[in-house]
């Protein structure tokens, strides 16, 4: 399946071909343990209405998990990236499946997803889309500093006279 | 008032540069109709009944002079020559073209002004007093946490595609004049044990299901503002229904949860969360809070002759006064509400040329400084006492004195029919025969502090459930009628009004409202028992069969 890998805002954007073993979360606790004979990865698919705190300690040997976008408005998915990222300090990849496009990257990139599984018509536009803004004001999970830290730190942000 | 240093100006360019790509896109047919909505609707860019419209923020209401004129320059340039007030303290041109939507944006840049998240399902305008920083009631300005509250839910990455939209709006004043408990989340500054904190509400809102925000907690440290908002966000954008949009709305969640339920599961979250990478620094919220130290309000007296002098001789100066000009925490100023409720206008409509004159105001009288209101008017909030008369000649030659503050005329009413695809039934005109029909009365004074909100449909955009009398369109086999509702409020004491009955036809309603209004004259105990509290106190009956015409 075609990936791009997204390095958050203004940072790598490399298309991906990579293969990965999927599991449903009810094998998670039993099988993540045993490598795959080919390498793959292991991924497990987390429904967008689960509560993702469920998973806290049970993600070891976890490559990646994939959210789902069955809409591009139906956001759930955001809200579990961050979760994952910021308070079960999940490294692994997060993969975006379902409708994503190229006005949905950025969100998606800061909100802590790695991978968006994109063909190559949707993939049109979304490194150009990666860095379309310089500057946010949230911390978020990419590791972007938002302007508020900007402002202590580099001692700018003084307003135009 | 705030203004943005780099990194504000850095952002809203890139916003204006990336629409811009996608107005291209879509004008080059790379993007259907179907796709670029989304696109457009988070900037604000509409398509209404007969062309775009573009919904400009304006900031929890505050203008300066500077960005008046741009108002009005882009009124003229790009559209009718008029602009209108919303009841998001934002500002509507009707009549713009999709093409020429960029340029707006360019030109609204350069004043420091944007489009952004003034529709979508995303966090909107934040509101709040239009007294704030001029008002005695109040502990502290709210604009700051406002402003705070604006840059935070700017692009916030978890926060762009919630199950509906969300409306956050702060109060700091012992009057709430910002309807905070008909808000997804409404927030009062107050103070206890010496420490500054916010109440925090949740769940109010009008629409098909109209609902009073609770408190979710009744004091949350203020330098925890914005993790508890995370917190409460995210329960909601991963727990609101989706499968409905009538049904997506925080409220309905609350409701479906249970107050105790929702509060158990924001208080999990806002301890689960990492608060520190959230919150701001105190450095940074004293940065923000510094654009908004007062300004330098002269020593003043309390009195002043030219203004006696003028009272007593033009009873119009004195209506005004008495109506539309109200105290100031400062000795010797005053704060004035300019009503955009004329009876011959659409209410909140305000020309190009109007624009123009409450800008010249503002810049010579108010230390550079307008806001607009949730109730669809303009204020100039820091003017010197003595200045009043001059103030007043300006406003009355532009059509912009009429003295109707908080009365029956200054009525808050959707667009309707008249440019809303939405809609039941026309809004505008009804409000304006009320209007009409006061002044053929004379009685408006007498009657006083009467709220009439009037909503084209049920999505109840002129907020008809807080009206003292609310009016809801409804559609009839193709005819407009119209349901009455009493008893609603927005304020402190907020309720929701109770339907009458049957709807009646425009005329019968306009009969109707007359009829309410000399009831309330033959039976209110006293001029300072209002509409409101009369009908609280004397109950439904009398003033159903008046609805009706029983007798």
């Amino acid at each position: 399946m075609p990936f791009i890998r997204v390095g958050g805002p203004g940072g790598a954007c490399d298309r991906a071909e990579l293969a990965f073993r999927e599991v449903a979360l009810e094998e998670l606790d039993s099988s993540s343990a045993s490598p795959a004979p080919d390498g793959a990865g292991c991924a497990v698919s987390v429904r967008n209405d689960l509560d993702v705190h469920s998973l806290d300690g049970r993600l070891d040997g976890v490559d990646a998990v994939i959210l789902h976008f069955p809409a591009f408005t139906d956001g759930r998915a955001y809200s579990q990236a961050r979760v994952l990222r910021a308070q079960l300090g999940f490294r692994g990849d997060i993969i975006a499946r379902g409708d994503v496009g190229r006005d949905q990257a950025l969100f998606m990139a800061r909100a802590g997803f790695s991978l968006l599984e994109v063909d190559g018509a949707a993939a049109h536009g979304v490194s150009e889309a990666m860095n379309e803004f310089s500057s946010f004001y949230q911390a978020a999970s990419d590791g972007a500093d938002p302007v508020w830290r900007l402002r202590a730190t580099e001692g700018r942000g003084r307003a135009a006279a | 008032m705030y203004r943005y240093d780099e990194f504000d100006a850095a952002i809203v360019r890139d916003r204006v540069a990336q629409f811009k790509g996608q107005v291209a896109r879509r004008l080059a047919g790379e993007l259907t109709e179907d796709q670029f909505k989304p696109l457009r609707l988070m900037n604000g860019l509409y398509l209404q009944l007969h062309a775009y419209m573009l919904r400009v923020a304006i900031p929890y209401g505050v203008l300066s002079s500077r960005q008046l004129r741009k108002l009005a320059h882009i009124a003229r340039t790009y559209d009718k020559g008029y602009g209108h007030i919303t009841t998001r303290q934002n500002i509507q041109f009707n009549w713009p073209s999709l093409v020429d939507a960029p340029k707006i944006l360019d030109e609204l840049a350069e004043v420091e002004m944007h489009a952004i998240q003034t529709s979508g399902n995303c966090i909107r305008n934040v509101t709040t007093d239009q007294y704030a920083g001029a008002a005695a009631d109040e502990i502290e300005d709210p604009r700051v946490w406002c402003e705070v509250i604006r840059q935070w839910s700017t692009f916030h990455p978890e926060f762009s595609f919630l199950p509906r939209k969300f409306k956050i709006a702060v109060t700091a004043a012992s009057t709430d004049r910002a309807a905070v408990r008909v808000h997804d989340i409404g927030l009062r500054l107050r103070e206890r044990d010496g420490e500054t904190g916010f109440e925090v509400m949740v769940g109010g809102g009008l629409g098909r299901t109209p609902f009073i925000g609770e408190v979710v907690r009744d004091f949350l440290p203020k330098d925890h503002l914005l993790s508890y908002l995370e917190a409460i966000l995210r329960v909601y954008n991963l727990e609101g229904r989706r499968d409905n949009k009538y049904k997506a709305r925080i409220k309905i969640l609350v409701n479906a949860l249970g107050l105790d339920a929702f509060r158990d599961k924001v208080e999990a979250e806002w301890a689960a969360l990492k608060r520190d990478v959230v919150d701001l620094p105190a450095e940074e919220v004293a940065r923000i809070d510094a654009y908004f130290a007062p300004p330098s309000f002269e020593p003043l007296g309390d009195e002043d002759a030219g203004v006696a002098g003028l009272a007593a001789a033009a009873p119009a100066f004195k209506a005004w006064l008495e109506a539309n000009v109200v105290p100031h925490k400062a000795s010797g100023y005053r704060i004035v509400n300019i009503s955009l409720k004329h009876p011959d206008i659409p209410p909140g409509d305000i020309t190009d040329a109007q624009m123009e004159v409450v800008a010249d105001l503002a810049e010579r009288f108010s230390f550079d400084e307008a806001r607009a209101t949730h109730e669809q008017n303009l204020v100039l909030p820091h003017v010197r006492l003595k200045d009043l008369p001059s103030v007043w000649r300006a406003l009355e030659a532009a059509g912009l004195a009429t003295p109707n503050m908080e009365k029956a005329s200054d009525i808050i009413a959707c667009p309707g029919l008249d440019y809303c695809s939405l809609a039941n039934t026309r809004s505008i005109p009804l409000a304006q025969r009320i209007s009409a029909d006061l002044a053929a009365h004379g009685d408006e004074d007498e009657v006083g502090e009467l709220k009439i909100k009037i909503s084209g449909c049920i999505n109840a955009c002129g907020h008809h459930h807080v009206g003292h009398i609310g009016i809801l369109g409804v559609d009839k086999k193709g005819e407009e009628f119209y349901q009455i509702l009493l008893g609603g409020s927005a304020s402190d004491d907020a309720s929701l009004g109770a339907i009458q009955g049957r709807a009646l036809s425009a005329d019968e309603t306009l009969a109707a409202v007359r009829r309410l209004i000399n009831l309330y004259k033959e039976r209110r105990e006293g001029p300072e028992e209002r509409f409101l509290d009369a009908y609280r106190r004397i109950g439904d009956a009398p003033f159903k069969e008046a609805i009706y015409a029983v007798h």
